[in-house]
């Protein structure tokens, strides 16, 4: 039993006290669980509910990006899962925990449909198909009016609960437990689940994973499915958190979003476009708290600069700021060593050599 | 007749748009989407130096074009430079700056429509229909831009670069022209086409600061449905995307809504069939 634990201590210490960045992230999703209890602010609480939404939403997106399909219309998939639990809920009468996996089921036939152009198209035609697709939802939303409200959009669902702390911890453990998921779907290093090497060989060069046995076709389907599973999920989140669905969530400008949050978090790492998603919310209900007319304009410029300074995005540049791989074992390293943890070998090869 | 009418002034608006912003795509590389702001931002100027300052048509004009046309290829030059190499990273920035642009003009007039005073005033009767003599000057314009660069790009030096930058880089570069160079002339070029259309069209249509959104997704769907680094394609495009645009919102119930939708759908349709394009190259894969 003591040697359990004492083993338990020793991965425990390995695996994360020793990498800083990891040690980072659980502390920050340590504080993420604790701040539901600490926290007394109603109002900051329904702002965290909604940056763990979008956290969702940004890495479903990121999840896309990860297989090489940049997709300009991921507000099609949030959009359809917000719909299809509103209309479910509202004019069938289906309970909460139904409702949002519909959606989830919906967002998933949703990503199949838009899979089929992207399958025969690639780079910026598929952008500016998979573009098109939440415009056109739009005007179907706009010409069944009596279903889907219309205009107006859908109002008085029923919430996922009267205390927003509650609603805080279900949409902090859906997020928690997909964006897991989804970071195991893209881990390339896994030997079990063979998906993120594949993904990433998508995303590198499609001709050569083909070549290579890879069924490009069914892997490309499973990555829309997936994007369009998790986006739906964080759909009807909303839609039961907002406790309204109206057509802004199939705008363009709804659906640049996500883009915006994963390239600024780090695209293509799953948990940088939850990291974007929470920084940029805040910061932009911040700004509109300080300068509500110009929150826009400030907004962009900041990340702009941001972008500009650190293009590989913001959680891999405080990563490689952390972390050193040591050049000889590959393993990683905090950045105040002067030699490797594992192999001993001197980090600062280009320090030692005399000039 | 009216929708014959209309249809063909918006396709050739359309078409110059979507020409310009071509070039920018074959010769630079980059998906600029701040560049429908530049209209946006055109039409404000010459909405400042006419209206408001009183400077004459004559001057007002032209100074709004250079104002604008400044601005965006300084953003050019600023931002999107640098990092060109990068395109997804290019679309995010640019459509950040057109964000930018949107909410400064938000805040400096509010969220009220504008309307300029057009360049010549009155109507004409034609075949039954009354149409402004202002139509008859944007789809003239519109007309000398396409013929002349049209024109440009067949006899001229400079021209012929662009074409051969936009079909490749590196062998461009080898002929000992400066690739980097032809860019920016594409991109003075593409901002000018935006800029200049746009004062001569927004006499027609409400000035507003959210008017950039829906010419940007009209053009990148025509140029995408054209094919990409096709001139005739995108023009023969975007008279189809024009003329649908025009029929649905006449003859539809609610087609005002759902006008854009109805539009993009025809594109994706022709892109099912056809994935390059109507009249698309398939070209090589990029060499690294």
């Amino acid at each position: 039993m003591r040697y359990l634990i004492w083993r338990l201590y020793k991965n425990f210490e390995g695996g994360i006290l020793a990498i800083p960045g990891r040690l980072l992230g659980s502390l920050i999703v340590l504080f993420l669980i604790c701040a539901g209890v600490l926290i007394q602010d109603d109002y900051f609480i329904k702002i965290l509910t909604f940056a763990c939404i979008f956290g969702l939403f940004a890495a479903s997106w990121d999840l896309l990006y990860f297989t090489g399909q940049l997709n300009l219309g991921h507000g099609a998939f949030f959009g359809v899962g917000a719909y299809t639990s509103a209309i479910f809920s509202l004019k069938l009468g289906i309970p909460i925990w139904l409702t949002i996996p519909l959606g989830a089921i919906t967002g998933v036939m949703m990503g199949l449909i838009v899979a089929i152009p992207a399958l025969r198209l690639r780079g910026p035609y598929l952008a500016i198909v998979t573009l098109a697709v939440p415009l056109i939802l739009k005007g179907v939303i706009f010409v069944f009016p009596d279903v889907t409200g219309g205009e107006l959009g859908l109002f008085g669902l029923t919430p996922i609960s009267d205390s927003s702390v509650l609603v805080y911890y279900v949409t902090l453990f859906t997020m928690l437990l997909s964006v897991a998921i989804m970071w195991k779907l893209t881990d390339t290093g896994s030997r079990i689940i063979r998906t993120g090497i594949i993904f990433c060989a998508i995303r590198e060069d499609e001709i050569s994973a083909r070549d290579s046995g890879v069924n490009t076709v069914k892997y490309k389907l499973l990555a829309f499915a997936l994007g369009g599973f998790f986006g739906g999920i964080a759909g009807g989140l909303y839609a039961h958190t907002m406790a309204v669905v109206g057509t802004s969530t199939l705008d363009f400008t709804f659906s640049i979003y996500p883009m915006i949050w994963g390239i600024f978090g780090s695209a293509a790492t799953i948990y940088g476009a939850v990291v974007g998603a929470y920084i940029l919310y805040l910061l932009s209900n911040e700004l509109l708290a300080i300068v509500p007319e110009l929150r826009m304009a400030i907004f962009a410029v900041i990340i702009i600069a941001m972008i500009l300074y650190m293009p590989e995005g913001i959680s891999r540049w405080i990563r490689d700021k952390l972390e050193i791989n040591c050049p000889r074992c590959k393993s990683v390293n905090n950045f105040t060593r002067k030699s490797c943890r594992i192999c001993d070998a001197p980090l600062h090869l280009e320090k030692s050599v005399p000039k | 007749m009216q929708v014959l009418i209309s249809g063909i002034v918006i396709g050739t608006v359309y078409a110059v748009l979507a020409l310009g912003f071509s070039l920018i795509w074959g010769a630079a590389r980059i998906i600029n989407l701040a560049y429908t702001s530049f209209y946006m931002l055109a039409a404000y100027f010459f909405y400042i130096f006419t209206s408001l300052l009183g400077i004459p048509m004559v001057v007002g004009v032209p100074l709004s074009v250079f104002v604008a046309a400044l601005l965006g290829v300084s953003t050019y030059k600023f931002c999107l430079e640098r990092i060109r190499a990068h395109d997804t990273v290019v679309m995010l920035i640019s459509v950040l700056i057109a964000f930018f642009f949107e909410e400064i003009v938000l805040a400096v007039f509010g969220q009220q429509l504008f309307s300029v005073p057009p360049f010549v005033e009155g109507y004409r009767e034609l075949f039954g229909v009354r149409v402004l003599k202002q139509y008859f000057l944007a789809f003239g314009f519109s007309v000398a831009l396409l013929v002349g660069l049209w024109i440009f790009l067949s006899r001229f030096r400079i021209g012929i670069a662009i074409r051969a930058t936009s079909q490749d880089k590196e062998v461009v570069n080898l002929m000992g022209i400066s690739e980097k160079k032809v860019s920016l002339i594409a991109i003075i070029l593409g901002i000018g086409f935006v800029t200049v259309s746009s004062v001569v069209v927004s006499p027609i249509y409400v000035v507003e600061p959210s008017m950039w959104m829906h010419p940007i997704i009209m053009i990148l769907a025509i140029v995408v449905l054209g094919g990409l680094g096709s001139l005739k394609g995108s023009v023969i495009a975007a008279y189809i995307l024009g003329f649908s645009e025009v029929i649905v919102v006449n003859w539809l119930p609610m087609g005002a809504f759902i006008k854009s939708a109805i539009a993009l759908l025809v594109m994706v349709i022709v892109l099912l069939v056809k994935p390059e394009g109507m009249f698309g190259v398939v070209f090589e894969e990029e060499r690294l």
